[in-house]
């Protein structure tokens, strides 16, 4: 390592003095012992393990349930920070929702030539099923993981707007609980913003969105694939904590242009049902006609307003990774502003010129499958050898349109605890955006994911990464 | 609550309830093996018997009863779906799918017990140390009965959890009987042999209940005594009457909270009413052996009816 970072560090600064948001932090870490620091550290695995908080990895046998690793120095934010942020992420939400309203409808932002009508038509993400229907309340995306990512003081970009079925949620309020219950002491010195009433928060926000058809309180279900999805204990975290049923495919039913739940004392109707499965198991009369998952005939009672589907199907038009490099033009075209947070510049591979750009300079780019998510099938030039760009460049000739390619770019670093004390670690942020008709309701705080190896520059936790407990500061 | 999740608590509840019940099996045949070394097979025989495992075990082992195969198939076999290892997976697993009706301190109790048991029962268990795992898959299993009964609402969610364990307890207890019952004849006792003494009291073992039958019978051990304390006594945990007793409790409690009266109830008042009209010379006068067949006939048919009256299924 030379003497100037490469790398913007979150928590030290280049003199090696700790930032401003992390004075308090860094006052109480330099007077407490690092063995007592390890060994609750190991102390937080046993308590993820005995609560189960675990996530199960698909094409693994004996191990199908894993810990993602928690590391305890926390992720911390400014209040002016997080300000900024929310501004951003509020008008890019705004931005996708009159999108997708857009797209289904009359397409205006076609019209005007502002993308081109193949990047929707020939899109597996959009759902011709959709044409027409509005959803109650007029909110497609009820629940988004904006993932971002800081390369500066100033400097976030949106990585990914995850507007389908973000998961990590229950992280974000684990890990809080965890440092709560490990360091009480740090939270009465400093004053971080609260995140665990992000189920009631969530709650209320999918009751806004009740369907016509509801006609007293309105019934909430969660949606799960079931016991062997990888995100299984979220989903009934989530159900737990709000206090509604977690449901199956199997559990429901089409009576009376309702969806009813199989309850001990007969069908129930459902009014919001948050959904967890993808579109294409949702409904086999309209989608894949195989899935077991989801409920035979659930699309025509959502399109006649008898259920709120959240998120609503076909919102994956809107994070599909061909459509991010346009995020810029869709937010300026329906809000009238320019873009606060930034993109990272991408190449699309379909485009002959931009491949070419791309094939010349494997070895400095990110390239990414447009539909890839968790960090598969992806390449990250600079680590990577020459073998697998060799291999990747095959790929990526063999259907170029498969594949867009982005800059790799200097993510920031917060220390993590290691036997040998901190050592910086890249990470991003996955903040969490509840939509309702009448509110943008952003939790203050998220899921900081960190590479746990030096260096590495994913931080899927399906490719090895852990997470932090995040703090947004009160003002 | 979803039909599921009322399915779910049942089969949680009722895999919890058998593997304590195996593990309680295995300590009665060790002990016997170790007591009587030369009925050891046939009493290993047995106990598979009790435990509805036999024909699974001789496709593995070809009629080899021999203690330390019996014991890891009982412990830790994954195709015996009644090995305590097994038994707590399952359980385990419909607790995961039901964890949204369990207090955090019950999903905790069995996690943890799982991850415990689990441990060790990694490998095979080594004679020295099988007195000490039973142990601890009996103090586990009271964990999670304990974190139970300290932690959750008395409604339907407690209700179909109850009825799992003593619908399982019930049948358990059934199944000792139906495999010793020729130890308990009158004909055979009158043979009065010490053999007929050991027997009685490894029936006793298996339901835990040596210590309960001499505060009430002194130490008068008779096959008449036995049969009554394990069918008809209603002082007694695991007796078929305490249990019928029980799932009629637990069955009206739902019957009230829901304002309905099912088929089901009326198939667990009507067997508990036999039991309570009947008493042990009759019984014997019957025949024994008729009346465990029926009883568990009865016990499973309660089992398919509660099923479908709360719509576990659809």
């Amino acid at each position: 390592m030379n003497d100037t970072p490469r790398f913007f560090d979150e928590l030290f600064q280049a003199d090696g003095g700790p930032r401003e948001p992390y004075h308090g932090f860094n006052n109480w870490f330099c007077n407490e012992d690092l063995k007592r620091l390890q060994k609750k550290s190991r102390e937080a695995e046993t308590f993820f393990r005995r609560t189960g908080i675990t996530f199960n990895v698909y094409g693994q046998d004996e191990a199908d349930e894993r810990l993602i690793p928690f590391d305890v120095v926390p992720r911390i934010i400014s209040a002016r920070e997080w300000a900024r942020l929310t501004a951003g992420i509020e008008q890019r939400v705004r931005a996708i929702n009159a999108f997708l309203y857009d797209i289904y409808h009359r397409q205006e932002i076609i019209r005007a030539g502002r993308i081109p009508v193949d990047l929707i038509a020939k899109n597996d993400a959009f759902q011709p099923e959709m044409i027409g229907v509005s959803p109650p309340g007029g909110v497609y995306t009820h629940i988004v993981g904006v993932d971002l990512v800081r390369t500066g003081p100033d400097e976030f970009f949106v990585l990914e707007d995850n507007a389908r079925t973000p998961s990590g949620v229950s992280y974000m309020l684990e890990n809080r609980e965890t440092m709560l219950q490990m360091f009480p002491e740090l939270f009465s010195r400093i004053k971080v913003r609260q995140v665990n009433d992000y189920p009631i928060r969530l709650h209320r926000s999918l009751t806004a969105c009740a369907p016509p058809a509801c006609t007293g309180k309105p019934v909430v279900g969660v949606l799960t694939p079931g016991i062997h999805n990888s995100a299984y204990f979220e989903h009934s975290f989530l159900a737990d904590h709000m206090g509604v049923e977690l449901v199956e495919g199997n559990d429901l039913r089409v009576m009376d242009g309702r969806i009813a739940m199989r309850t001990t004392r007969g069908y129930t109707p459902i009014d919001v049902l948050y959904r967890r499965v993808d579109d294409d198991y949702l409904d086999p009369l309209t989608f894949n006609p195989d899935s077991m998952l989801g409920v035979p005939g659930i699309m025509d009672v959502y399109r006649s307003g008898g259920i709120t589907i959240a998120n609503a199907p076909g919102t994956g038009i809107a994070d599909d990774k061909a459509i991010y490099s346009y995020m810029p033009d869709i937010v300026e075209f329906y809000t009238g502003e320019k873009a606060i947070l930034k993109n990272v510049p991408t190449w699309r591979c379909a485009e002959p010129d931009a491949l070419a750009h791309v094939l010349d300079n494997l070895e400095e780019l990110v390239v990414k499958e447009v539909h890839g998510s968790g960090g598969y099938g992806m390449l990250v030039g600079p680590a990577a050898s020459k073998r697998e760009i060799a291999a990747f460049r095959a790929k990526l000739e063999s259907n170029p349109g498969n594949y867009i390619a982005q800059p790799t770019l200097a993510l920031s670093t917060v220390p993590i605890l290691t036997k040998a004390g901190l050592a910086p670690r890249h990470v991003d942020l996955r903040p969490f955006v509840l939509v309702s008709p009448d509110k943008i309701d952003i939790t203050p705080g998220g899921l900081t994911r960190v590479a746990l190896k030096s260096g590495s520059l994913v931080v899927n936790s399906s490719q090895g990464g852990g997470t932090k407990d995040t703090w947004v500061l009160e003002e | 609550m979803l039909g599921k999740t009322a399915g779910g608590l049942f089969w949680m509840f009722r895999y919890l309830e058998r593997s304590e019940n195996t593990a309680r099996l295995i300590e009665a045949g060790f002990r016997i093996a170790l007591t009587r070394p030369d009925s050891a097979a046939s009493e290993w025989a047995s106990v598979l018997d009790a435990a509805g495992s036999r024909q699974a075990y001789n496709q593995l082992y070809d009629d080899n009863y021999e203690a330390g195969s019996v014991v890891d198939f009982l412990l830790r076999e994954k195709s015996n779906p009644s090995s305590v290892m097994t038994a707590f997976d399952s359980a385990r697993n419909n607790a995961r799918l039901v964890r949204t009706a369990l207090t955090r301190e019950v999903w905790e109790a069995v996690n943890e017990s799982w991850m415990t048991l689990r441990d060790a029962l990694k490998r095979t268990v080594r004679e020295p140390d099988l007195p000490g795992v039973l142990g601890l898959i009996r103090r586990q299993s009271a964990l999670v009965r304990g974190a139970m009964h300290g932690s959750m609402l008395r409604n339907d969610v407690f209700d179909f959890s109850r009825i799992g364990t003593f619908l399982e307890r019930a049948d358990n207890t059934a199944r000792i009987l139906d495999v010793k019952y020729y130890v308990l004849l009158p004909s055979m006792s009158q043979i009065g042999s010490s053999l007929d003494n050991v027997q009685w009291e490894t029936i006793l073992r298996s339901v835990a209940g040596q210590r309960s039958y001499r505060w009430l019978n002194g130490t008068d051990l008779t096959p008449r005594g036995i049969a009554e304390f394990l069918i008809l006594d209603g002082r007694m945990p695991r007796s078929l009457y305490f249990c019928v007793s029980k799932m009629q409790g637990n069955m009206g409690y739902l019957a009230r909270e829901y304002g309905c009266d099912l088929p089901g109830n009326e198939l667990v008042g009507t067997l508990r009413d036999q039991l309570q009209g009947t008493d042990i010379d009759a019984i014997f006068e019957t025949g024994l052996h008729e009346f465990i067949v029926e009883f568990l006939r009865d016990n499973g048919r309660l089992a398919a009816q509660i099923e479908q009256d709360f719509r576990f299924y659809g």
